[in-house]
């Protein structure tokens, strides 16, 4: 319980130097660290979200020029 | 024939820069501003703190690089001499070496004076070394000045030019500027951080050599319309 | 390019119905815990993000020196789409960064550099959009300055010492991370393609529009 404090200070005050190397577990280890499920689901989230509208900006820009193409194609007679 | 070309176009922009003396004062001055704002800006107990100084010079060299280089090519579309070049039967990359030489001159004479100026106010023991004083700044300033030539010269005839040219300057450049910081702030640490500064001096190198090619090999299309 | 967009279309939404599965049931990293798993959609966004910097370098580069108004729109379409991913690993990063390191953001080389090549073609897109005529060869200018940041971007993280992981991360990932990785890489690879894809075709149609506009004006 008292480590607590100090551990929250050493994440805050230094960052730890970059991995080299992942190692993979099976099991979490003892939740001592801010929640990540919150953060995770953020994350996901926002790149379906962000990709999503990106479509849909695509979508709605197209359904534009489509009209424009039609109503140019109505104005100029088949050659 | 290609040096001849950028030694005539530098020739050129110093005697008519010499005239007025116009761009050299205003860049001068607004890099003074700078320095002046940024320092009250950090200024804490009458002291800015310790790696400001180098952070500031580079800031003012950066900000008042980019004013000169819009004032400069701003000229440049009034008299509508950048046209006049194009048709010249000259080769283009030599048009922007010269371009290229006379920003610098500019750039370098406003450090003349900028340089000595941060050492005074902040007490930086900027001229410990020389010599690698003089090579953080000149690479930092070639690589800037050889991107920052580049995209005021081609965006002298496009619209919202102004605003446009440091949209584009700073994130390209930046690097640059880091490095310069970076160098600068290695001559400023007690003791003397000699080998990091060369090593500054040498990716500041690396960064020039890839931007003079990139802006050699791409000014002849961008120019043409 | 057109026709493509169908079949990629499914691939990739089932690539990305099953990459929650993959991604459950790989391991857990030893250090990070659960916020690990954010890497299986932050790396691939940046593949994604340097797979269309590669696309609008290159078409960049052709329009620039050819002159191809097709390039043109492959040049605009890779930068909307490296934009796009760029922001995703921008927000997926610090997400990950707040609850492994502690700290939302950092100025170490990496993060910086690759908040830079962002707004790099951020500002492609600004010059596309308030430049005037004549603006895409300006933009054409500056992609080929931001494909040529991107390598130093990926590699700066090997040569100076930062807090973010370097690239000896992936090639030795063992196989029960790697493969999920693998398939997650490939699904937003394909996504980039497909944004890709759908991106040019809108620029087509928008040519086809000032074609025929053009051709109006000659008539009347």
């Amino acid at each position: 319980m008292m480590r607590i404090p100090l551990l929250l200070a050493a994440l805050v005050l230094q960052p730890p130097p970059g991995q080299s190397e992942f190692v993979p577990v099976n099991e979490l280890p003892a939740a001592d660290k801010l929640p990540a499920a919150p953060f995770l689901i953020a994350a996901y989230a926002f790149v379906w979200i962000a990709v999503m509208f990106y479509l849909w900006t695509i979508w709605r820009r197209l359904n534009k020029v489509e009209a424009d193409i039609d109503a140019l194609a109505r104005k100029t007679p088949h050659r | 024939m290609f040096f001849r070309t950028a030694w005539l176009v530098l020739r050129k922009d110093v005697a008519i820069e010499v005239k007025s003396l116009e761009v050299l004062t205003t860049t001068l001055f607004f890099a003074i501003a700078c320095v002046l704002i940024f320092a009250f800006a950090f200024v804490k107990n009458g002291q800015a703190p310790e790696d400001a100084a180098a952070g500031i010079l580079w800031i003012a060299i950066a900000f008042s690089g980019t004013l000169a280089l819009g004032r400069t090519f701003e000229r440049e579309r009034y008299a509508e001499t950048l046209r006049a070049l194009l048709l010249a039967p000259a080769p283009r990359p030599a048009l922007y070496v010269g371009k290229l030489l006379g920003m610098l001159a500019l750039l370098a004479s406003a450090e003349v004076l900028l340089v000595p100026l941060i050492a005074f106010l902040f007490q930086a023991a900027l001229f410990s070394r020389p010599v690698l004083l003089v090579g953080i700044l000149a690479g930092g300033t070639v690589g800037f000045s050889a991107v920052g030539t580049l995209f005021a010269a081609m965006l002298v005839r496009a619209r919202s030019r102004d605003v446009l040219l440091p949209i584009l300057l700073y994130p390209i450049t930046i690097p640059v500027i880091i490095g310069g910081v970076r160098g600068t702030a290695a001559l400023l640490a007690s003791p003397v951080d000699e080998p990091s500064a060369i090593m500054w001096i040498g990716i500041l190198a690396a960064f020039d050599v890839v931007f003079v090619t990139l802006s050699l090999w791409t000014f002849e299309p961008l120019m043409t319309e | 390019m057109k026709k493509a967009f169908g079949p990629l279309l499914v691939v990739v939404a089932v690539m990305f119905v099953v990459a929650p599965f993959l991604i459950a049931n790989a391991p857990y990293e030893s250090t990070m815990g659960l916020i690990q798993k954010i890497f299986y959609y932050h790396v691939p966004s940046w593949f994604a993000m340097y797979l269309a910097i590669a696309v609008c370098g290159a078409a960049s580069a052709v329009y620039l020196f050819k002159g191809t108004p097709i390039a043109d729109a492959y040049a605009t379409a890779g930068a909307e789409v490296a934009v796009v991913f760029g922001l995703c690993g921008l927000v997926t990063g610090p997400l990950w960064g707040r609850v492994a390191w502690g700290v939302w953001w950092q100025w170490d080389v990496r993060l910086t550099t690759a908040l830079l090549l962002e707004l790099i073609f951020v500002a492609y897109l600004m010059v596309r959009r308030f430049g005037g005529p004549g603006a895409e060869k300006l933009a054409a200018a500056t992609a080929l300055f931001g494909t040529a940041t991107a390598p130093f971007v990926y590699k700066s993280v090997d040569i100076w010492r930062t807090v973010h992981p370097q690239t000896t991360v992936i090639p030795t990932l063992k196989p029960s991370m790697g493969g999920p990785f693998a398939f997650s890489s490939l699904a937003f690879l394909l996504l980039s393609a497909l944004l890709l894809t759908a991106r040019v075709h809108l620029a087509k149609r928008q040519m086809m529009v000032d074609e025929m506009y053009l051709a109006y004006e000659d008539q009347s």
